[in-house]
């Protein structure tokens, strides 16, 4: 296959930055997408270009680390990570336009890497139940129905690679921080806090500079693990219950 | 050089409770005195940061991903064993320990492994507790499968993406105490030397993978969580960033490496499909239960396979050679991983391999789904089914899978003592970094459980014991031992900047990768290892002397990364050479073909080789020095596995 | 900052406020297009006027009323709050997207869409409500009593094809608003359950359409009966 990629290069967060164009051949349907970039970039280093730079790691689709914007969708044409995003998804001859999350609260630190320290902030924020190691009830003290279960594991398999916030016209980040907050608030364990859990995450949520949800279901649409708006609906019922009846003023 | 394993005197069952009793414990005011680093945030690193945290510990904790949540650990699928006997069917902590010692093929310590089983059980109400939503029956309660052959149902599970929920339960404690102030995070950080003061590990230098800083910590303890090594072979499950710079900066400075030659490869993955091919990607060894794994009788009928000439569908059955079967009748195509493994490896060997490459043979279900039908099949297997028609493109109810082996764990490491303690007083391995608990091989689901037990269980426990007996004093990172390791990793990073060769980083990387995939992977020769490691020698003189790393330090460079990483990588290879060449024994994931029974099974020698292989670091391009530290079995009679 | 404000400022606080009048801007409607049926009821616009008069002087009515006042401009002031918001958390955009492969044209344009729909709103009241309260408007007597004759100033407005054909126009615009508005405003309130989204969703499809169409029906009632 013979490809046009469309980049976009940025030397680092103060840098403006903008498109550079490359050819690329001998490219096998068989190829992952990040294979692809790899063939780009030991190209480029042959020819002492610095190679494009991009955030990848375990390339089997769980660790949430790769990203980008492929021809105007998060992780390319199919629900899935870009990893796991084959050359047979392409055409010969096909030009490809790659561009990095883009959203104030994700900011650009090379070319097609960004910074999503702000997720680890909203889970900083209350993503978590208090217990210290140690001296806990026995995992089979308290039944847990099997659909509950579930409906929690659903939502906690996030792998918070930020395709939502990318996808969503407003960059909003509410699939990801719901999801969390489903989870937690479904457990029996994770319902004692589930009050001031969901006043915090959205307050740090907000305060990351994400935008507000237009439930356009653009974000469960391409959300790789297929998250679902549901857990947005609850996290508003989390919130609106809390508020108006926590202890927090 | 004598080695202290501080195994604790005493009846097996005893050693651990006696041990917590007689370690030396931190005044509870005195612990926000002492500063600890962790190196690494998996399983074993979040959870030890986390624990220490709760404890009053001041916790600086790095990783060189963007978030934490991002290390390997997350990938790991099967389950995570603990000895809760839930389901009534016999199993008990004595079990759990005699399956994982007599699993390792009797190369690990009797005394770690029963500590690993005993707080197994305390894993499960741990993570629970964190809300990780594992599997549960109808009823409420949790579920449970077995696994790797296991005789007793132990594994607790997440679907298939155990690890990852795993994980995120350890990366949430971790995340409280961030909050809460008590761990300092440094994501995109990554370690790049330790730095000992009078014996003592006392802090390390790090570079900012975004600015490129090299920038110094100082603390009471070091902890070392960086995971496994597997990337020395370029292809294997492993993420691409998973690497052994921190520990192998760790053994120069004088930590020993145990055991390195131990490393597993698991039978069930995707072939590779080209030379593009950047990573492998397991799938569950499951289907095996159902699969006929199968290549052509004969080369040429291969050959035009490979071409593509003829589909598999084709070939008649007469020309077909079920090779685990034919071998193996009673077991078949249910043989253990190394076993699989190592025979797919001789078939392809013999030109007999069915993709384009020619490593891969037929995992077939044409027979299954004649039998239970195509949906009874897709209930079971329908994810991994679907994840392998995502990779090739291929649907595997119409036409064979194709599988071959790939690199998964290993089991060396750096040498600790029964306190996860290596030989550097303060320096600390956890986890897959550390040889301790899984011998020569390790069973399925015991990988999570080890990261956890060591991290929440273990090491808090057992560095109060050195902590307790070192002074409050803030450590200073003025202390000119700081400057000289900074000094020598920014003349490691400018010499490699400066060599403006003319190949580039993964050029090498590859080249090490088949080297130690052909010579030192699936089976072994005394004379392959001492051409592999000739030729790794000439390797690393070409890499210092040919590389090309562009760009500067002062920046986001994941050329000079990965740069760092393959130079200790070819290091670590040569190591792994000498190590496998020393055992001149099969055992587990190390099979020599001199050695083995005339059925073609690993055959030990326990008589000389039942020790671990701990090498000292004697100086750049100096032999390694081997340390021995007897193993000895009090509780277990070691025996000869046999599938006949 | 109490905990209301707190509440009202955060993203969630502003989306409740959209669900909460959007919701009730519905109910409006359904009166308001429930109580227009009249116009096609053939009687020279008595029963219409007397509804009219109804709903300008009971007391019960003109709370609500003024409830309804409440929500457009609370609607409209957080709308553009929300936008701003929402426009800054993206400062750099996209060169290429591809939008529609993931969400309906509707959802992603329910500013512009209300945007339309209010400059309609505006004309709408300037036409008919403004008249109704401050302009000069004929009486008429019906039983004895004197009543203002709506009716004559709907029909007379009706004659004219431009005014009919932004009526007809706007109520497409409202419709598309209609689309997402209905079920999202649910959403938001998180009343999500599977057993009942799937009706609103189908309820909130039929009240889409089926409102525009009878609002859209009546200015083109009005053109075509009073021509001949």
């Amino acid at each position: 296959m013979k490809l046009t990629l469309k980049i976009w290069r940025q030397k680092n967060a103060s840098d403006k930055g903008g498109f550079a164009t490359y050819p690329v051949d001998g490219i096998s349907t068989d190829m992952s997408f990040l294979e692809m970039l790899d063939v780009l970039n030991e190209g480029l280093t042959e020819k002492g270009e610095d190679p494009v730079h991009f955030d990848h790691d375990c390339r089997e689709g769980i660790c949430g680390m790769c990203s980008l914007y492929i021809n105007g969708n998060p992780h390319g044409p199919l629900q899935t990570t870009t990893c796991q995003l084959h050359m047979r998804s392409f055409s010969d001859g096909e030009t490809i336009t790659i561009e990095p999350w883009r959203a104030k609260a994700f900011p650009v630190v090379k070319d097609l890497v960004v910074n999503r320290s702000a997720f680890d902030r909203i889970i900083q924020a209350g993503g978590y139940v208090s217990v210290n190691t140690g001296g806990v009830p026995d995992a089979n003290e308290i039944p847990i129905p099997k659909t509950i279960a579930d409906e929690a594991f659903d939502a906690a398999t996030c792998i918070g690679c930020g395709a939502c916030v990318a996808a969503c016209k407003n960059a909003s980040a509410m699939l990801f921080t719901s999801a969390k907050i489903s989870q937690l608030a479904m457990l029996p364990q994770g319902k004692v806090e589930r009050k001031t859990r969901a006043e915090k995450m959205i307050a740090q949520m907000d305060a990351e500079g994400f935008g507000a949800c237009t439930n356009t279901g653009a974000c469960a649409a391409e959300c790789p693990k297929g998250i679902s708006l549901t857990n947005i609906a609850r996290m508003n019922r989390e919130y609106f219950s809390a508020v108006v009846s926590s202890d927090n003023m | 050089m004598i080695l202290d394993s501080k195994i604790p005197a005493g009846p097996l069952e005893e050693k651990w409770t006696k041990h917590k009793f007689n370690s030396k414990l931190v005044n509870p005011a005195n612990k926000r005195k002492y500063d600890v680093i962790v190196v690494g945030t998996g399983l074993a690193g979040a959870s030890a940061a986390a624990s220490l945290a709760e404890l009053g510990y001041n916790v600086k904790a790095f990783c060189f991903q963007d978030s934490p949540r991002r290390a390997h650990s997350i990938a790991a699928q099967g389950g995570i064993n603990a000895a809760k006997n839930y389901q009534n069917d016999g199993d008990s902590i004595f079990r759990l320990f005699y399956d994982t010692i007599k699993g390792g093929d009797y190369r690990s310590r009797e005394a770690n492994v029963y500590r690993l089983a005993q707080v197994s059980v305390n894993i499960i109400d741990q993570c629970v507790a964190q809300g990780v939503p594992f599997a549960r029956e109808y009823g409420g309660l949790l579920a449970n499968r077995s696994f790797g052959g296991a005789q007793v149902s132990r594994t607790f599970y997440a679907r298939g993406q155990t690890g990852q929920q795993l994980l995120l339960g350890a990366y949430s404690a971790l995340s409280r105490q961030v909050a809460n102030g008590k761990v300092k995070l440094f994501p995109r950080t990554e370690m790049m030397d330790l730095v000992t003061i009078d014996g003592h590990a006392r802090g390390i230098v790090t570079r900012n993978l975004i600015t490129g800083a090299i920038e110094t910590h100082a603390a009471h303890a070091v902890l070392l969580c960086t995971g496994g090594y597997g990337n020395v072979f370029f292809l294997s499950t492993n993420a691409m960033g998973s690497n052994v710079t921190a520990a192998w900066r760790a053994h120069k400075k004088g930590a020993l490496f145990a055991n390195p030659c131990f490393t597993q490869i698991h039978p069930t993955c995707i072939p590779v499909s080209g030379d593009h091919q950047s990573k492998l990607t397991l799938m569950s060894e499951s289907l095996r239960n159902d699969g006929r794994v199968w290549v052509p009788k004969t080369v040429e009928t291969a050959e035009k396979l490979r071409k593509k000439q003829i589909k598999p569908a084709d070939i008649k059955e007469e020309d077909r050679d079920y090779f685990l079967e034919r071998k193996y009748p009673s077991f078949g195509n249910l043989v253990p991983r190394d076993v699989a493994s190592r025979n797919a490896k001789y078939v392809c060997d013999e030109g007999r391999g069915v993709n384009e490459t020619g490593e891969a043979v037929f995992l077939d279900f044409r027979d299954a789904i004649a039998r239970d039908s195509e949906d009874t099949i897709r209930a079971r297997y329908g994810n991994l089914f679907d994840m392998y028609q995502q990779i090739t493109g291929e649907n595997p109810y119409k036409t064979p899978m194709m599988i071959y082996p790939a690199v998964h764990y290993t089991m060396g490491g750096l040498w600790v003592d029964y306190n996860l303690m290596t030989n550097i007083p303060g320096l600390y391995a956890l986890g897959e970094a550390n040889f301790s608990d899984h011998g020569a091989n390790r069973l399925g689901a015991s990988a999570l459980m080890q990261g956890l037990a060591d991290g929440y269980f273990v090491v808090p426990y057992t560095i109060g014991d050195y902590l307790a007996q070192t002074p409050p004093k803030k450590v200073d990172d003025s202390h000119p031992a700081f400057a000289e390791a900074v000094d020598k990793v920014k003349g490691g990073i400018n010499q490699l900047l400066n060599i403006k060769g003319s190949k580039t980083v993964d050029h090498f990387h590859k080249r090490l990768g088949k080297i130690m995939w052909n010579e030192c992977g699936m089976a072994r020769t005394a004379e392959g290892l001492k051409e592999a490691k000739k030729a790794i020698k000439a390797l690393k003189k070409e890499f210092w002397s040919d590389v090309k790393v562009l760009g500067e330090n002062e920046e986001l460079n994941q050329s000079l990364e990965k740069a760092n990483r393959v130079a200790d990588f070819i290091e670590l290879g040569e190591l792994m050479i000498d190590d496998a060449l020393n055992r001149n024994e099969s055992c587990g994931g190390h099979f020599r073909e001199e050695y083995q029974t005339p059925e073609g099974e690993a055959l030990r020698d326990d008589e000389n080789y039942a020790y671990v292989a701990a090498w000292k670091f004697m100086g750049e391009n100096q032999e390694e020095e081997l340390v021995k530290e007897p193993l000895e079995f009090e509780n277990v009679k070691l025996t000869q596995r046999s599938y006949k | 900052m109490s905990w209301v404000t707190k509440t009202l400022s955060s993203t969630l606080g502003r989306k409740l406020i959209m669900a909460l009048t959007g919701l009730f801007l519905i109910l409006f409607l359904t009166g308001h297009v429930s109580g227009n049926l009249l116009l096609f009821k053939g009687d020279g616009g008595e029963a219409f006027n007397i509804y009219a008069k109804f709903m300008t002087t009971n007391p019960a009515v003109k709370l609500l009323s003024y409830v309804t006042y409440i929500s457009v401009i609370g609607h409209v002031i957080y709308s553009i709050i929300l936008t701003q918001v929402n426009k800054s958390s993206r400062p750099v955009g996209y060169a290429k997207s591809n939008a529609s492969k993931s969400s309906s044209t509707a959802s992603r344009n329910m500013g512009i869409l209300g945007t339309i729909i209010l400059i309609f709103l505006v004309i709408h009241m300037q036409s008919f409500w403004y008249q109704m309260h401050w302009g000069e408007v004929p009486f008429v007597t019906y039983d004895g009593e004197q009543y203002k004759d709506l009716f004559s100033i709907v029909t007379f407005a009706f004659q004219n094809e431009l005014m009919v054909a932004g009526y007809v126009v706007a109520m497409a615009f409202l419709s598309f608003h209609l689309s997402h508005g209905f079920a999202s405003a649910f959403q938001t309130l998180g009343l999500n359950h599977k057993k009942y989204t799937p009706a609103i969703e189908v309820l909130g499809r039929i009240y889409s359409i089926l409102v525009p169409i009878l609002f859209a029906s009546m200015p083109i009632y009005i053109y075509f009966t009073s021509q001949s």
